[in-house]
């Protein structure tokens, strides 16, 4: 796993993102102060993910506002598509993250 | 209609202004004293039977039109404005050629010569009289009553005191457990103002409630902060000068700036006693509601029937149309009301009706469910409904009274009756819709306006399609709306579920409110956070979606202007970096150039950025711009403060906000310019940048009625023309183009530019979030624009102050606070720690 900050390095309902090995990552933060990691890119036209609007355990895709789970990658509602999620958990208010199996592109 | 005279030409066929009535010389004179609901109720049905053989003349003692006192409470709240509580707007005087006097009370009543005199000395002549002067709020004679501080709650002068005082705060007091005080108490506390409650008996409302829903209603109200003290009395209300507090006979003292007195009210008799007529507790009056003098006539709550006096509304629709009716000379006899109470206390909803005293041969049938806080009783005696209290949970109300007032035997329901209409009918509990079919024409569906089961279907089916066009036409649900949910039962069952056309729709998913509703209640309730407003209107999700926040964020910040702390977790990503995302990822960047204007500086400023960037495209925009495409997320701040250097501030161009200033040359140049339009272009771009709104804003000012600015398809355009300037608005020339309204023309510039800053205010406070001027126009009408902006010189000025005191704190330019140090981290990645 790999140190990328504190937690307190991303707002409350907030992301940023963070690259390893060349794919860039958005690193969320939720309104009850869960961490989640998706590879930054919506499904539906590659949207930088970490620009959108975090609501519950979702993101809204800041480009067509596809809504996008944060827990398993996929897309809500009637849209279908997916986004790799990379694992991540939080030690001592540090952010870990798991380096990305690359998508095959 | 003709515009020059205002008269429907099909109500003046010869076109001389002349409306085709009787002789007025041989109509019959109806003088009113009072225009309150009963005068006014009393004047429409007559006109309704028989129009054309009165003339009417109406004295007020308010400054006012006929507006609904009930609803005053409301208005205390903020829930309503007074324009909104309105019957009778001035064009219902005028229409019907209805003479108004108004703030002249009559004094006196001289019945030999058969005239009335008002204080400021009018005598006016009657064939008939009709007193609907209501009742007085008594006033408790304990010293101190006098005070300056001490009010009651009786018409909108109070209100207004009221409103002042809390918006000093502070505490106040009001003397009168009873609805009126309860209904003081609730707005004031919502005002911010920590309420104490004096109550003489041992529980609240115990004129229409019974100890256990008094209870109910006490603990309910405790538990918002209001203080109750029941068994309360008032001894003295001391202050030097004004008031400062209360005491009570026990010693105790509560201080308090303001001093409310609802302790109970009179029929207003004092003209009838002096004048000779007979009074009783209050005027008496026979089935026909006229007086011992057989030229004179009196309603409403000034009156005894058969030895009642009521203090409801109710009754004044049936006094009313047997009022009319024996006035043309058709039998009607009144015979007296049984009434109900339904309200909302506080949001907390309450019914009763009739007699629940209890008592020799009385039975009761009692539900109690704490967790939900319903309480239901119902009275009987020999087998009748004779009373019900209902607390929490008030749906079954109008079935209760309609078998109360028909005396309906219940012997069969009995086992059943406690649970209500739609179980006790049988075999109609999956269906919520059966109670509703159920209930008979006549039920009262709307207490409020006395509107019945049958007059709602036939409103209904005589086209009003929507909650919005029942409210219009019958009135029904249009005051409390506590009775919104049969309405909308009757649409369906009327029309079918898929006929009725719905009303403003809820903001999300998030919640059952509409944007109106939310907005409303967040200036009402005084709501100063997204977290707090999602809480207080029971959001269905924790933290909302990606619409309802911005919009919420908007409409806090409109309201707060400069203490709502901005989220920008709540903000579209164009407005959280201050550019616009484009497909790639990458942002483009448009600095603001006043009114269209540049210079060598600038140019080459933006020339060194797109070099120094790489960014690979330049564009001038609609907007009389140039936009600097491909700018990474990372390099945002450094190229803001390259353009900062050089004097330009962030052009606002991915903004729900003023957006460009489009200008033509104008005079100095051109030679068909009638005035100064690029200046004037720049005077209200310095004006109006960095303000929040609904949706984007673009203004344009064209030098002369060729309009090469395209001011017509703009938000707000002006027009210059030699005499001065145009001023238009509600242009679009986007997805579905729309040409502006004129709205008025001004000699000046200072006007023009009030004018813009008022518009949009207005726009500010009364859009909808994401609704463009063009769709805001055509939804509420320019007649309404143009009467909140041209009806009063000073609300304009005021719409205009509200909008300059907000710019004072949203002109700071967001990209050199950024280039500051605000924020700048979240424009860079996290880096992984080695």
């Amino acid at each position: 796993m790999i140190d990328i900050g504190p937690v307190d390095a991303i707002p409350l309902r907030g992301s940023r993102s963070v690259t390893l090995d060349g794919e860039n990552i958005a690193v969320f933060r939720t309104g009850d102060d869960r961490i989640f990691a998706l590879v930054n890119r919506c499904p539906h036209k590659h949207g930088p993910l970490s620009e959108g609007i975090i609501h519950g355990h979702a993101v809204a895709c800041p480009l067509h506002n596809w809504r996008i789970s944060l827990e398993t990658g996929e897309a809500l509602g009637a849209d279908r598509g997916c986004t790799p999620t990379v694992a991540v958990r939080v030690e001592a208010g540090r952010i870990l993250l798991a380096a990305p199996i690359r998508a095959a592109a | 209609m003709d515009l020059q005279t205002g008269l429907d030409p099909a109500l003046d066929p010869d076109g001389d202004g002349d409306l085709p009535f009787a002789d007025p010389r041989v109509r019959q004179h109806l003088v009113v004293i009072g225009n309150g609901m009963a005068g006014c109720r009393a004047v429409e049905e007559l006109l309704a039977r028989d129009g054309g053989n009165w003339r009417v003349t109406i004295f007020g003692a308010e400054a006012h039109v006929n507006y609904n006192r009930i609803m005053l409470s409301p208005v205390l709240a903020g829930e309503k404005s007074f324009d909104e509580i309105v019957i009778n707007p001035r064009g219902w005087y005028d229409d019907n050629a209805i003479d108004l006097v108004t703030s002249d009370p009559v004094i006196a009543i001289d019945r030999a010569s058969r005239t009335v005199t008002s204080r400021s000395g009018r005598t006016v002549g009657y064939d008939r009289l009709l007193i609907a002067t209501g009742s007085d709020p008594f006033i408790i004679p304990v010293p101190g009553h006098d005070l300056p501080g001490v009010i009651s709650f009786r018409d909108m002068t109070d209100v207004d005191t009221m409103l002042a005082a809390s918006a000093a705060g502070g505490s106040a007091v009001v003397i009168g457990g009873g609805l009126l005080g309860l209904e003081a108490a609730h707005g004031l506390a919502l005002r911010g103002m920590q309420v104490t409650v004096l109550h003489l008996m041992p529980t609240l409302m115990e004129r229409q409630l019974d100890e256990a829903a008094g209870w109910l209603l006490k603990s309910a109200l405790e538990a918002r902060g209001q203080v109750i003290l029941t068994g309360a009395d008032t001894a003295a209300i001391y202050g030097e000068g004004r008031v400062e507090g209360v005491r009570l006979k026990d010693g105790r003292e509560i201080p308090a700036s303001l001093v409310v007195m609802a302790v109970g009210i009179r029929p207003s008799v004092k003209l009838a006693r002096e004048c000779g007529l007979a009074v009783g507790r209050g005027i008496q009056v026979d089935d026909h509601m006229v007086t011992s003098d057989a030229n004179v006539l009196a309603v409403g709550e000034c009156v005894e029937h058969d030895g009642q006096v009521y203090g409801l509304v109710a009754p004044l629709w049936d006094m009313c149309r047997s009022l009319a009716d024996g006035l043309i000379g058709t039998a009607n006899p009144y015979r007296g009301s049984v009434t109900s109470t339904k309200l909302k206390v506080s949001g907390i909803d309450v019914f009763s009706a009739g007699d629940f005293s209890g008592g020799e041969g009385c039975e009761d049938i009692v539900l109690r469910d704490a967790a939900r806080g319903i309480y239901k009783r119902v009275v009987l005696r020999d087998d009748r409904v004779i009373g019900a209290v209902l607390y929490g949970d008030t749906a079954d109300g109008s079935w209760y009274f309609d078998l109360l007032k028909k005396g309906t035997d219940i012997a069969d329901l009995r086992d059943v009756l406690i649970y209500g209409q739609a179980f006790a009918t049988g075999g109609a509990q999956a269906d919520p819709n059966a109670a509703v079919a159920a209930l008979p024409a006549d039920a009262e569906i709307c207490g409020c306006n006395g509107v019945t089961k049958g007059q709602v279907v036939g409103c209904i089916e005589a086209g009003a399609a929507s909650l919005d066009a029942v409210r219009q036409t019958c009135k029904a649900s249009a005051s409390c709306g506590s009775c919104t949910g049969l309405v909308e039962t009757l649409l369906a069952l009327t029309l079918g579920e898929e006929a009725v056309e719905s009303g403003p729709k809820t903001m999300c998913g998030c919640t059952s409110f509409g944007h109106d509703d939310v907005r409303r209640e967040i200036v009402a309730q005084g709501m100063r956070s997204i977290p707090e407003v999602m809480q207080r209107l029971h959001w269905s999700t924790p933290d909302g979606c990606s619409s309802c926040r911005p919009a919420l964020n908007y409409y806090l910040l409109c309201a707060l202007p400069g203490e709502y702390q901005d989220d920008q977790q709540s903000r579209f990503v164009n407005e959280r970096l201050h550019a616009n995302i484009q497909k790639d990822g990458t942002y483009s960047v448009v600095p603001r150039m006043w009114g269209g204007l540049t210079n060598p500086r600038e140019l080459r400023a933006i020339a060194d950025v797109v070099e120094k960037y790489d960014a690979p495209m330049v564009k001038v925009t609609g907007g009389q711009r140039l936009d600097i495409f491909g700018i990474k997320k990372e390099d945002l701040t450094a190229v803001w403060a390259d353009l900062n250097a050089a004097g330009m501030v962030s052009g606002h161009a991915y903004g729900k906000s003023l957006r460009t200033v489009k200008t033509c040359v104008g005079s100095e140049w051109c030679r068909f310019g009638t005035q100064d339009s690029a200046g004037l272009g720049v005077q209200a771009e310095r004006m109006t940048w960095g303000s929040w709104m609904p949706h984007k804003f673009k203004i344009a000012v064209s030098g002369c009625p060729r309009n090469c600015a395209e001011a017509t398809i703009k938000d707000f355009g002006i027009i210059c023309v030699d005499s001065g300037y145009e001023l238009h608005v509600g242009g679009n020339g986007g997805m579905k183009v729309r040409v502006t309204d004129l709205l008025c023309k001004v000699a000046t510039e200072a006007e023009a530019l009030e004018h813009c800053a008022a518009f949009i205010q207005l726009y500010r406070e009364d859009a909808r979030y994401l609704e463009r001027t063009a769709p805001w126009i055509e939804r509420v009408g320019l007649p309404y624009i143009q009467e909140r902006l041209l009806g009063d010189a000073d609300e304009r000025a005021a719409l205009a102050e509200r909008f300059h005191h907000s710019q004072r704190f949203s002109q700071d330019d967001p990209w050199a606070q950024r280039v500051e140090g605000a924020d700048a981290h979240l424009h860079r990645q996290l880096e992984p720690a080695e």
